[in-house]
C-alpha cells in the first residue's frame, strides 16, 4: 500500500516535472523543432554562415526586443521603437560623419538620443497618466519627423571605417553585431532577473497597487524601464546607420512591431508581470529562422507575411492554453 | 501619560472631489492593544487608514503623532519605515511571483553588497517567518498556485514581517476560515503581548468582541466615540454604528411554504462536487451553509449553466429541464447574483440604468432600437421600488456604495421575473443598514411565492434568513436542517465534515 502511493506520488511528480518543463521550454523546443525540419529539407540551412547570418539579421530586432520586453511586463507598450532608431541613426550619424568626432562619441550620442525619446514618453505615461499606446504612438510619429527634420529628408553619410565596423566588422570570424546582442542579453537578463529593478518591473506588471503598497515607487520604475528601451533602441539606431552606411531617417519602419512580435512569441504577456529575456530571444530567432528557411524553401515574400502572422497568434493560443 | 498613546491622530479631515469623506475625526491607539476600528461601509475607516499607510493625503490642519513625536507621513515607505504596516482589504499578491518575492517585495535581501538579488537568501528568512507564525506553506510556490485563504495568510505574514509597531488589519478574515481566524487571533494576540498594537476593522460583529481592547465608532465620516470593548455589546455597537437601534437584525416573515418549484437530482461535476441533490417550494429561503471551498458557488453555477456538469437532473415544476448556458437558465425562470459584485456583477463603468436593464434588454425594444422611454420608465421603476440610493438612473455603478450596488443587481434580475433567485453571499461587504434591506427584500420576494436559494458564508444570516439549511463538505451534502433545528453548532459540525 505504502509502496504504492510513493510510486503514485513518483509518477505524479514526474508528471508535474515534465509539465513544468513543457511549460518553461515549449517555446524553445518548437526553436529546436523548426531547426531540425529545416536543417531536413535544405542542406544549405546548417551551414554555419547561413547560421551567422540568421543570427546577425535578427540581431537589431532582438536587442529592441529585450527593451520591449521590460516594457510589456510592466503592462506598457512601445510602438516608437522604429521611428527612434531612424532619430539616433541620424543624430549619431551626423556626430560621426567624415570623421568629425570619435567613433565612440557617435555611440554614446546615439544611445543618449533613444534614451531622451524613451524618457519623454515614459514622462507622458508615468507623470500626465496617459497611456502607453497613446504615449509612445505620439513619439513614433514625432521622431519620425524629428529624424527627416534634422536631415532635410536626405541621408547622412561619409563615415570612416571605423563606424562602419560596428555593423560590418568580423571577429574571430563573428560578425560584429552578434557580440553586442550577446552582451545586451547577458545584462538585460541579470537586470530583470537578478536586481532589485527587475523584480518591481515584474511587480509592477504583476498588481500595480500591491507594488505600490509594498513601497515601491512605481512611477520611477517605469520611467527607467522607457529609458533603458529607449538606450537600447538608439544602439541599434547606430548598428543599423552603420550597417546602411549612412543614417537614413526613413528607415526601421515597423521595427516596432517585429520587437513587440519577437517578444510576444517568446512568451511575454501582454497583461504584465510575465516574460524572460531568453524567452524573447527565442521568439526573435524563431522569425529569423522562419524567414531564413523561407527564402532558402523560395517561399514569397507575400506568403512569408501570413505565415508570420499565423505564428504570432499561434504562440500567443498555446501560450494561454499552457497556463490554464 | 505622555507614552500611553502609540498613536494619535487628530484633526483629520479629508475631502475628495463633492464629498466630504472625513470631518475632523480623531483615532487614538493605546500601545500594546487591539484597537477595533467600526462604522457602516463608508463611514471613513479605511479612507483614514489610506491616510495614515500613506496612500492617501488628508486635507490640511490635521495632527498625526506618532510614539509621542509629531509626524508627517506622505509614502508608504515613510510609513513603513517608522514601523507602521498594512494588512490591506483587497488582498493584492502578484500572482507570477513567489511567496518569498511578494512577502519581501521593497526589501529584497542582497548578496553582500552588490546589486544580484538573493533568492535563497529570501526564500529561508520565509521559512523562518513562516516558522515563527506556525504557517505551512512552501516560500517557493507562486502566489497564483494558492488558496485565496493561503493567499491572506501570507498578506497577514507579510504585515507582520515588517516588525511593525503598528499593525493596520483591514478585513483580515474576509476569506479565510474559522479555523485560519482561530490562528490568526493567536498570532494577534502574541503580537499584543509583545507591545505591539493593532488597528482591526473588520465587518464580523463575534470577531471585534473576541479579539479588541478598545473599540473606536465612525459613521459618515464624523468620529462618534471610543470605548472598552467591554462597556459595549453587539446592539450597542450597532446602534452606534448606524445610529439608531436595529430592532430586526432578521425580518424573516413567516411565509406559508408552497409545491415544490426545483429539483435538482445527482448534480455532479468532477473535481467541483458530486451528487448534490435538493428540492426547493415556493415561497422558501433555503440555505446553502459551508466552509469556504465546500463546492456551493459551484453547485450554482452549473446550475445556471455558467459552467458545465458532468451528470445530473433538473426538474422545475415536475418538468425535465436542460440548461447549457445563462441564456437557458434566464428561459427557465432562474436567476443567479453571483458571489463578487465587482467581478461578476457590476459593469463598472455603465450606468445604473445600464446596468438594470443588461439581462432583460428586449423588454425595451421598439423593432431593432432601444426605446429610451421605456428603458428609462422601466429601470427607473425597478431602481425605485428597490430603494436605490441615487440622484438620477445616469449614475454610474462604479460610484454607489456596495450595498446600493447589490439592489441595482437585484433589480437587473427582478427584470427577468424569475421565480427562483440564486443569491451567492447577498450581504457580504455591505454595511448594516443596506444589509437589513436587502434580507427585507428576499423576504418579500419568498412572500410572492418565489423561491429563493441563498448561498452565505455567514452563519447568522443562515441561521436567521433560512426557512431550511443544507449545509455542504468538501462538494457533498453533509446535512440538511429544519429552520427549528438549525443552531450554529449543528451547522458547524456539518460544514466542518
Amino acid at each position: 500500500m505504502k509502496a504504492d502511493n510513493v510510486a503514485q506520488k513518483n509518477s505524479r511528480d514526474f508528471k508535474e516535472i515534465l509539465g513544468q518543463f513543457m511549460n518553461k521550454y515549449a517555446i524553445f523546443l518548437v526553436l529546436v523543432l523548426m531547426v531540425i525540419i529545416l536543417s531536413i529539407i535544405s542542406p544549405t540551412f546548417l551551414r554555419s554562415r547561413n547560421l551567422l547570418n540568421v543570427v546577425r539579421q535578427i540581431s537589431m530586432i532582438a536587442i529592441i526586443a529585450m527593451g520591449v520586453t521590460f516594457i510589456i511586463i510592466t503592462g506598457g507598450i512601445d510602438l516608437s521603437s522604429g521611428s527612434v532608431v531612424a532619430l539616433s541613426g541620424v543624430v549619431a550619424a551626423s556626430v560621426v560623419t567624415g570623421g568629425k568626432y570619435p567613433v565612440i562619441v557617435g555611440i554614446l550620442v546615439g544611445m543618449a538620443v533613444g534614451s531622451l525619446a524613451g524618457g519623454i514618453a515614459g514622462w507622458i505615461i508615468t507623470r500626465q497618466n496617459i497611456p502607453a499606446f497613446i504615449s509612445t504612438l505620439g513619439m513614433m510619429i514625432s521622431a519620425r519627423g524629428a529624424a527627416l527634420l534634422y536631415t532635410d529628408g536626405k541621408p547622412v553619410t561619409g563615415f570612416t571605417p571605423g563606424f562602419e565596423y560596428i555593423a560590418g566588422g568580423y571577429i574571430l570570424g563573428v560578425p560584429t553585431p552578434i557580440y553586442i546582442l550577446a552582451i545586451v542579453t547577458v545584462v538585460s537578463h541579470i537586470l530583470l532577473k537578478h536586481t532589485k529593478f527587475g523584480k518591481y518591473v515584474y511587480a509592477i506588471g504583476g498588481n500595480y497597487n500591491a507594488a505600490i503598497v509594498s513601497g515601491i515607487n512605481a512611477k520611477n520604475i517605469v520611467l527607467k524601464v522607457y529609458m533603458f528601451a529607449g538606450l537600447l533602441t538608439g544602439l541599434t539606431g547606430v548598428i543599423l546607420a552603420s550597417r546602411l552606411s549612412a543614417g537614413q531617417p526613413t528607415a526601421a519602419v515597423g521595427y516596432e512591431l517585429d520587437a513587440i512580435a519577437a517578444a510576444t512569441i517568446g512568451g511575454v504577456s501582454h497583461s504584465g508581470g510575465i516574460g524572460t529575456i531568453p524567452g524573447t530571444i527565442v521568439g526573435a530567432l524563431i522569425m529569423g529562422v522562419l524567414n531564413n528557411g523561407l527564402d532558402l524553401m523560395n517561399v514569397s515574400a507575400y506568403w512569408q507575411q501570413i505565415i508570420k502572422g499565423i505564428i504570432i497568434v499561434s504562440a500567443v493560443v498555446m501560450d494561454k492554453k499552457r497556463n490554464r | 501619560m505622555n507614552n500611553e498613546f502609540i498613536l494619535e491622530m487628530n484633526h483629520i479631515s479629508k475631502t475628495f472631489p463633492g464629498v466630504k469623506a472625513l470631518e475632523d475625526v480623531q483615532l487614538k491607539v493605546r500601545k500594546g492593544t487591539v484597537h477595533a476600528l467600526m462604522g457602516e461601509n463608508g463611514a471613513g475607516k479605511s479612507t483614514l487608514m489610506k491616510i495614515l499607510i500613506g496612500i492617501q493625503p488628508a486635507d490640511a490642519g490635521g495632527e498625526l503623532i506618532y510614539k509621542g513625536k509629531p509626524v508627517t507621513i506622505q509614502s508608504t515607505n515613510d510609513a513603513l519605515g517608522m514601523g507602521i504596516s498594512m494588512i490591506h482589504q483587497e488582498l493584492s499578491p502578484i500572482p507570477h511571483m513567489t511567496i518569498a518575492e511578494n512577502i519581501f517585495l521593497g526589501r529584497e535581501s542582497t548578496k553582500g553588497k552588490t546589486f544580484w538579488v538573493d533568492d535563497e537568501e529570501m526564500n529561508r528568512k520565509a521559512v523562518e517567518l513562516f516558522k515563527q507564525l506556525d504557517i505551512e506553506l512552501d516560500p517557493r510556490k507562486k502566489m497564483k498556485e494558492l488558496s485565496i485563504a493561503n493567499t491572506q495568510m501570507v498578506e497577514i505574514a507579510k504585515a507582520i514581517s515588517y516588525n511593525s509597531e503598528l499593525i493596520i488589519m483591514d478585513e483580515p478574515t474576509s476569506a479565510i476560515t474559522e479555523k485560519e481566524v482561530n490562528h490568526l487571533f493567536t498570532i494577534i494576540r502574541g503580537l499584543r503581548e509583545k507591545g505591539v498594537s493593532i488597528i482591526y476593522i473588520s465587518h464580523k460583529m463575534d470577531e471585534i468582541f473576541r479579539i479588541s481592547d478598545d473599540i473606536t465608532v465612525f459613521r459618515d465620516g464624523q468620529y462618534v466615540t471610543t470605548k472598552r470593548a467591554d462597556e459595549l455589546d453587539n446592539n450597542k455597537l450597532i446602534s452606534l454604528m448606524v445610529g439608531r437601534e436595529l430592532k430586526a437584525m432578521f425580518p424573516k416573515e413567516e411565509v406559508p411554504i408552497g409545491e415544490v418549484l426545483m429539483e435538482v437530482k445527482n448534480f455532479t461535476r468532477k473535481g467541483y462536487f458530486e451528487d448534490v441533490s435538493f428540492q426547493v417550494r415556493r415561497g422558501e429561503i433555503l440555505g446553502f451553509a459551508g466552509l469556504m471551498g465546500a463546492g456551493r458557488t459551484e453547485v450554482m453555477e452549473a446550475l445556471f449553466g455558467v459552467t458545465q456538469k458532468d451528470a445530473g437532473e433538473v426538474y422545475v415544476e415536475g418538468k425535465k429541464i436542460e440548461i447549457k448556458t445563462p441564456k437557458d437558465a434566464i428561459a427557465n425562470k432562474l436567476a443567479l447574483l453571483t458571489e463578487d459584485r465587482k467581478l461578476t456583477g457590476c459593469f463598472l463603468p455603465l450606468s445604473i440604468r445600464d446596468n438594470i436593464a443588461v439581462a432583460s434588454i428586449d423588454k425595451y425594444r421598439s423593432g431593432l432600437l432601444i426605446n429610451p422611454k421605456k428603458i428609462n420608465d422601466e429601470c427607473g421603476a425597478a431602481s425605485k421600488k428597490l430603494n436605490v440610493k441615487t440622484p438620477s438612473l445616469d449614475q454610474l455603478i462604479k460610484n454607489l456604495s456596495g450595498g446600493n450596488q447589490q439592489k441595482v443587481l437585484i433589480a437587473r434580475w427582478l427584470q427577468t421575473d424569475p421565480d427562483i433567485l440564486i443569491i451567492d453571499e447577498p450581504t457580504r461587504g455591505i454595511d448594516v443598514g443596506a444589509k437589513s434591506e436587502i434580507h427585507k427584500l428576499m423576504s418579500a420576494l419568498a412572500k410572492q411565492g418565489k423561491a429563493v436559494i441563498m448561498v452565505s458564508s455567514e452563519l447568522p444570516e443562515i441561521l436567521g434568513m433560512s426557512d431550511r439549511v443544507i449545509v455542504m463538505h468538501n462538494g457533498k451534502i453533509k446535512g440538511e436542517l429544519d429552520r427549528s433545528e438549525a443552531t450554529q453548532e449543528r451547522v458547524m459540525e456539518y460544514a466542518i465534515g
